[in-house]
């Protein structure tokens, strides 16, 4: 099992062509960058508001718990349903496999981002107002350098997430790495299915890594240092 | 220069934080609002720069009322310092610093500038400037708030229990600086303290404050001992009010000579206390000649009291006098010994003050 396993990885021929785990990863990445970028831009303007507001902090934690209960297989068929009649060729497929990876990635990032504006030290917002920044300057300059962090854990969670969860991409007939488990598993090949799902952890860390690097890149070193002089 | 109008701070639940407060603050000096929890002297104070909002009557500065003036242009103007410095994390000590006067729309070179001058004030060096406040003490981090909220040359300082947070020699320091500093720059302070010790040291007008945001008494710290105006300000001031009060009593008392011998030097048994100094004649501690004589060492001295300097208080005096093991009072000037006070002339002098 594992030398098959091995023999279907290291063979060049899984790897090139249309078909190929390189095509393929590149799909799932398309993909995956797609839906999180989608969620961010929805999450992390949310949970800005609600974190500096404290307002709507309730529906915010319900609604990040109701989205993470959702079944990503069912809301897939449901949205292939509703969306089938209404578009047409790939985009009829692609926009429910799209839809679900939002939706999951929505709650890590709501959260993150929400706790994390919310965590600022309420002296250092008590001094920044107090110095005579305006409510928006607070959040850009103090509230947000802060939250990096925690909204920067969000991303990456929810990335974590999308990697492992585009693979239903392949159960309606979309490309990506799920492709090597649905039709691994059509075919009884099941040293394509293990490598295939191989693949999939090993893209999913290397994203999380690339991500880490981006962190480091965001997140003050003042925040990190607890501290060395 | 600041001046509260019958200001009163009335919560939707019906709470009253302050009642009708009547206060002119003098401008160039330190006031201290003091009083116990729930007297309304936070209240008071973040009213000054619309922090808080009153329900009725008005506060001017410089006969300006400031609700004629955006919260945020008005708080720009103000220097603010809080407990907990509230220094931003990500920042580095100077980019802290530089917040006012960045918020002012000074250009990058000349705010850091008046943060680094600002920050030198404050004793900082370069090399805590560049450095992030998690990796500065407590006492560090309270100066580098006092340095922010000085950036860019306000007239006016409001702080709001800015040594609580700091150990007592620490805090000791800081009360220094900020006089130093008051003094050095002319600002008017406006300083909230619930520490009785720290409003009379530091201010040069008290306000107390009682519950329900009553001013009992505005007064100079020695005033405020000597008559207080009710029970809750006698009380509040403390049990030793009369001998605290010595502390802004001058009582003219000179020092006699006393006998100094240097280290080494031999001293004949029946001297009595003999009070060892170094070369430039700085003291350095007491020792006993009484049923011992010969040459002076070390292991001889007895620890000194405390030192009064020439022209100090009877409370400083009398001090010295007290902790003292030859219950001699030591004087000095420029660090250097003057001559010796005891317990009875300092005594003598109040006496004929009163």
């Amino acid at each position: 099992m594992i030398v098959s396993v091995w023999e279907w990885l290291v063979d060049p021929a899984s790897w090139s062509g249309p078909g190929g785990i390189l095509a393929q990863s590149l799909a799932h990445l398309r993909y995956s960058f797609i839906a999180l970028l989608v969620a961010a831009l929805v999450a992390v303007p949310v949970g800005l508001w609600v974190g500096h507001t404290g307002r709507g902090r309730w529906l915010a934690v319900n609604i990040a718990g109701a989205f993470r209960a959702i079944p990503s297989l069912g809301v897939l068929f449901v949205a292939v349903l509703l969306l089938l009649p209404r578009l047409r060729g790939e985009l009829a497929f692609e926009l429910p496999a799209l839809i679900v990876l939002v939706l999951l990635a929505v709650p890590p990032i709501l959260s993150g981002t929400y706790a994390g504006v919310q965590a600022t030290d309420p002296a250092a917002r008590d001094a920044a107002r107090g110095m005579g920044m305006t409510g928006a300057q607070v959040l850009r300059q103090v509230e947000v350098p802060g939250a990096m962090p925690l909204i920067m854990s969000g991303l990456r969670a929810a990335m974590l997430q999308i990697i492992g969860t585009a693979t239903i991409a392949a159960v309606v007939g979309m490309g990506g790495l799920g492709r090597f488990l649905i039709d691994g598993q059509a075919s009884r090949d099941y040293a394509q299915m293990a490598g295939g799902a191989l693949v999939v952890a090993a893209l999913a860390l290397a994203v999380d890594q690339a991500l880490a690097l981006v962190q480091r890149a965001l997140v003050s070193p003042g925040l990190s240092t607890a501290s060395a002089r | 220069m600041i001046r509260f109008e019958s200001v009163t701070k009335r919560y939707a639940d019906g709470t009253v934080a302050v009642d009708g407060l009547d206060l002119e603050v003098p401008g160039g000096g330190i006031t201290v609002l003091v009083g116990p929890s729930g007297c309304g002297k936070t209240t008071s104070l973040r009213m000054i720069n619309r922090m808080v909002e009153p329900s009725s009557g008005r506060i001017l500065i410089h006969d300006r009322d400031v609700a004629d003036r955006p919260p945020a242009q008005l708080r720009r103007s103000i220097g603010y310092v809080i407990q907990h410095a509230g220094l931003f994390p990500h920042r580095t000590v100077l980019a802290n610093v530089m917040t006012v006067p960045r918020l002012l729309g000074w250009d990058r070179g000349r705010a850091r500038a008046a943060a680094m001058e600002s920050l030198e004030k404050v004793g900082l060096t370069a090399d805590q400037a560049r450095r992030y406040p998690t990796q500065l003490s407590g006492g560090q981090q309270q100066r580098v708030g006092v340095a922010r909220a000085l950036a860019s040359g306000p007239e006016v300082v409001l702080m709001d229990e800015p040594f609580s947070a700091v150990d007592p020699i620490v805090r000791a320091e800081l009360q220094d600086e900020v006089r130093r500093l008051q003094r050095e720059l002319g600002i008017t302070v406006v300083l909230v303290t619930h520490d009785i010790d720290e409003a009379l040291s530091l201010g040069d007008m008290v306000a107390v404050m009682r519950q329900g945001g009553h001013l009992a008494q505005f007064a100079h710290p020695a005033e405020l001992l000597a008559e207080p105006a009710d029970d809750f300000v006698a009380t509040f001031v403390g049990r030793d009010r009369g001998y605290r009060a010595l502390g802004f009593v001058d009582v003219a008392v000179t020092p006699s000579p006393v006998l100094t011998a240097r280290l080494g030097e031999s001293v004949p048994a029946g001297t009595g206390w003999v009070l060892a100094v170094d070369e430039v004649g700085a003291p350095i501690g007491w020792a006993d000649a009484t049923g011992w004589g010969g040459p002076l060492t070390d292991s001889r001295l007895h620890r000194l009291g405390t030192l009064a300097p020439a022209g100090a208080s009877a409370r400083t005096l009398l001090d010295a006098v007290l902790s003292s093991p030859s219950r001699r009072g030591v004087v000095v000037e420029d660090g250097r010994v003057v001559g010796t006070v005891g317990a009875d002339e300092v005594l003598r002098a109040l006496g004929t003050l009163r």
